[in-house]
């Protein structure tokens, strides 16, 4: 309300970097995980130990590759439920490719091939037909996991060659497993694409006001499309690096991980209606919702305590945001 | 004044006062130490810049707000308004800008939403909710059968809807929310009317406006805030427009419409038997360098819809366009930029800022492959890019890092145009450049867009506002039912020739 801003001297920033990070939700999710750590640490003497920490990175590498492509398509105002079934279909391919007596090499480009054609699969939905992406990616979800219910049966693909397994048992340096070196890279990658590179800006853009977007120039259709197809190209990655770790395909691979990925990315602090969201947040929330698992896991929790946990969590998370701030405004009334 | 003097002001009591009324948000003051008075039978026109205050004190009467200091008292009882419920069983209701309707319910649903008269169990009485709402129709002289389908109404009839709802609750002050802004001429006409019937009720009306002529018109009294104060009160009879924007602004405006002489250069774009299947038809004009050209025309004219085929919003089904002489196919909005040709929107809110984003970011947006290095961002280029347009526009704002949704409107409306400036266009479509902004911003954007033609750029000014055509541009083409009406020389131009030409009446004969 004040007249003294005039054009020349408006700040650039009222606040310093510093100040905006210790506000930040990330700030919130590293005390989390490090009272997480502490826990189970202190309620399990095997916690500790390199080679079981190791272990449970497995819990949420998979996922969080997953989650970062899924992190940006949330942002844009979008979203692909279809990930968790784009594994199986991925995985079911590479089986059959395999019993067709293919090698690693051309297993893994047949993974990731069809990761990505069900990313455009959604991506051509949603974007050339105008469709809202939870209900195709709902139908496509059914449609994925169907296919390779046909496929398998309930029958299962085994005897994938020896030196595939690499890609999810292989170790690049002592507990450094490689999945965990990709997870890192890729975190690298995301946090570039989405907070340094124009790409990003566009999507930040388009997730508060896609209308507004295109008024401004965007190619909002395209680069929706490229989100889905990133976001395919990830759960193909994952299916590669899932079907190597297990061994093994059978058509209920990865199921209800769609779930998972979303409670992450949201955990991560990223907006489900778009708009806002880092991948730092994402990264957090992938070791937090991991090391969970994985303390768990130690005390021997049974499986579906961990489902109904994973659902408590997503619930809470949405929620808590909306009731702090209903409890501030009620704080503010009764004051006044 | 004798026949009035049982209804002067100074002898009749206040319906409703505020006195001393404050209002903090965290690190804004919305209001301080103001005081209103609304008379029954008589109307208060409440005058302000954007961000003056006006809308914080109409939501401190409707109960939304719970002023931190002062008092209301209503009908000489001191009172406090808890929620949006209290201030309505106090009598107080509201016709807002934009009031939420719902397509799918009758009228009688839409305006006893919330209070349908009961019958037995508690179920809603639909014989006695339409009677009542054929009465509240009647009353506001709309003819409207109560049991219609919403959706089935036009735009007009709809607000009468709204109207109805708000006098649907037994209220003594109605306050009125910028209600003209969003109709025409005939809708106009009969809001008066409305205005008319409402005060011999002895109703009391808080009257909010942008526009000085019809305030003249209806007001009986006014008030003035000013950032957040009052900034003179009393009655219409007693001031002049002049008083009244010196009141608002805290200095003069004197020139209102700088338009500035400008040589004509060569021709930047020309449009020739543009055509859309059902918005437009057959466009052809020329637009040339340092030239403004204004379009007019009434609401549903076809005027917006040309300039977004011209932006490559929507697809012409016909035509062609040639921009410094070539033949230029611009399919998308993207497209256009790259051509040089950029869009100021009507609906600021939706298609013009990004609310969401600071205010850097809005400005950079179309920009940002001049602002980054191999699409990698670089923040201090924005930032310099951001600072170098905003300050040739005077934003007012408390940092670029700023959410552009704090900003009022006239401020949103400049980091638009900034926006579009920083890409450096040949051309400029400005569509209701000052809808719904203050007086203040409205001369900088008013100015700035004469001494952006000065400097060679042409512009498009799409305006309802008469005086904003009549006096800002070289040209003026008057677009009818998507047609081409009429064109005139600024030395043609009179109002009275516009308005025939928008309304399709032959010119009088002289």
């Amino acid at each position: 309300m004040s007249n003294d801003f005039t054009a020349r001297n408006i700040p650039d920033r009222l606040t310093t970097h510093g100040q905006r990070t210790l506000k930040s939700w990330e700030t919130l999710l590293v005390i989390i995980a490090v009272m997480v750590f502490v826990v189970n640490a202190l309620s399990s003497p095997y916690f500790l130990n390199p080679w079981n920490l190791s272990d449970a990175t497995f819990n949420f590498t998979e996922k969080a590759m997953i989650a970062f492509a899924m992190a940006m398509l949330i942002v844009s105002g979008e979203i692909d439920l279809s990930v968790a079934a784009i594994v199986a279909l991925a995985s079911t391919a590479m089986g059959f490719m395999m019993q067709a007596g293919f090698g690693t090499p051309i297993l893994v480009a047949t993974g990731l091939t069809v990761g990505v054609l069900c990313g455009a699969f959604n991506g051509v939905l949603v974007t050339r037909l105008g469709l809202p992406s939870i209900v195709v990616t709902i139908g496509t979800m059914s449609l994925f996991r169907g296919i390779s219910y046909i496929v398998l049966g309930d029958k299962a693909y085994t005897g994938y060659p020896s030196d595939f397994a690499f890609f999810g048992q292989g170790y690049v340096w002592w507990v450094i497993s490689f999945e965990l070196v990709l997870f890192v890279i890729f975190a690298l990658i995301y946090a570039v694409i989405l907070h340094k590179t124009n790409l990003g800006r566009a999507v930040y853009a388009i997730g508060n006001n896609p209308i507004g977007a295109k008024f401004s120039g965007i190619r909002v259709e395209r680069i929706k499309f490229i989100l889905f197809l990133l976001t395919g190209l990830m759960s193909g990655v994952a299916a590669v690096c899932l079907t190597s770790r297990l061994g093994s395909t059978r058509p209920s691979i990865a199921f209800g991980w769609e779930l998972e990925i979303v409670t992450m990315v949201v955990l991560g602090g990223v907006n489900i209606l778009g708009g806002s969201g880092t991948i730092p947040g994402v990264v957090l929330a992938a070791l937090i919702m991991g090391m969970v698992t994985f303390g768990f896991g130690l005390l021997n929790v049974p499986g579906i305590v961990m489902s109904i946990f994973i659902g408590l969590l997503l619930i809470a998370v949405i929620a808590l945001p909306r009731l702090w701030s209903m409890a501030r405004a009620s704080r503010a009334r009764r004051k006044a | 004044m004798l026949a009035s003097d049982t209804t002067t002001p100074k002898t009749a009591e206040a319906a409703l006062s505020l006195r001393g009324i404050s209002k903090e948000f965290p690190g804004v003051k919305a209001l301080s130490d103001v005081s209103l008075d609304l008379y029954p039978g008589q109307v208060t026109a409440l005058v302000g810049e954007n961000g003056a205050g006006k809308s914080t004190i109409v939501k401190i009467l409707t109960g939304i707000y719970q002023p931190n200091g002062g008092t209301i008292e209503v009908a000489g009882q001191k009172t406090q308004f808890a929620n949006a419920h209290a201030a309505s069983a106090a009598g107080v209701t509201a016709i807002h800008q934009e009031t939420v309707l719902f397509d799918d319910l009758s009228v009688a649903e839409n305006i006893f939403i919330g209070h349908a008269p009961r019958g037995r169990f508690g179920l809603i009485d639909r014989a006695k909710m339409n009677e009542n709402a054929r009465a509240i129709l009647k009353q506001v002289g709309a003819d409207i059968n109560p049991v219609t389908r919403l959706r089935d109404l036009g735009i007009a009839s709809k607000h009468m809807v709204a109207i109805s709802r708000a006098l649907s609750v037994d209220a003594q002050v109605v306050i009125m929310d910028e209600p003209t802004a969003a109709l025409s001429h005939k809708e106009i006409a009969e809001l008066y009317e409305l205005v008319e019937k409402l005060k011999a009720d002895g109703k009391a009306i808080l009257f909010i406006s942008h526009k000085f002529d019809e305030i003249f018109r209806i007001a009986d009294r006014y008030t003035v805030f000013r950032d957040g104060q009052m900034a003179g009160e009393g009655l219409i009879e007693d001031v002049s427009e002049d008083d009244l924007v010196t009141m608002m602004v805290g200095r003069s405006v004197d020139q209102i419409y700088p338009k500035k002489d400008v040589t004509i250069g060569e021709p930047v774009l020309t449009v020739s038997g543009y055509s859309h299947p059902t918005e437009f038809d057959d466009i052809n004009f020329e637009l040339r360098q340092g030239e403004i050209l204004g379009f007019y025309g009434l609401v549903g004219a076809g005027r917006s819809e040309l300039m977004q085929a011209l932006f490559g919003i929507t697809k012409p089904s016909k035509g062609a366009i040639k921009i410094a002489g070539d033949i230029a196919i611009v399919r998308s909005p993207a497209e256009a930029i790259g051509r040089g040709i950029v869009y100021v929107p009507e609906d600021r809110g939706k298609q013009g800022a990004i609310i969401g984003l600071p205010i850097f970011q809005n400005v950079t947006l179309p920009s940002l492959h001049k602002t980054s290095q191999q699409g990698f961002l670089k923040l201090a280029e924005e930032f310099k890019l951001a600072r170098e347009y905003t300050a040739r526009l005077d934003l007012r704002a408390a940092s670029l890092d700023q959410d552009i949704g704090e900003l009022s409107g006239g401020n949103q409306q400049k980091v638009v145009i900034a926006k579009w400036l920083a890409t450096k266009p040949r051309v400029i479509v400005v569509d209701e450049p000052t809808k719904g902004i203050d007086i203040g911003s409205k001369a900088a954007v008013h100015e700035f867009m004469g001494e952006l033609a000065a400097n060679g750029l042409a512009i498009i000014m799409v305006s309802s506002e008469l005086p904003e055509i009549l006096g800002m541009a070289d040209r003026a083409i008057v677009m009818r039912e998507g047609r081409m009406a009429g064109e005139f020389k600024r030395s043609e131009m009179t109002a009275d020739r516009l308005v025939r030409a928008a309304a399709g009446i032959k010119e009088k004969a002289v």
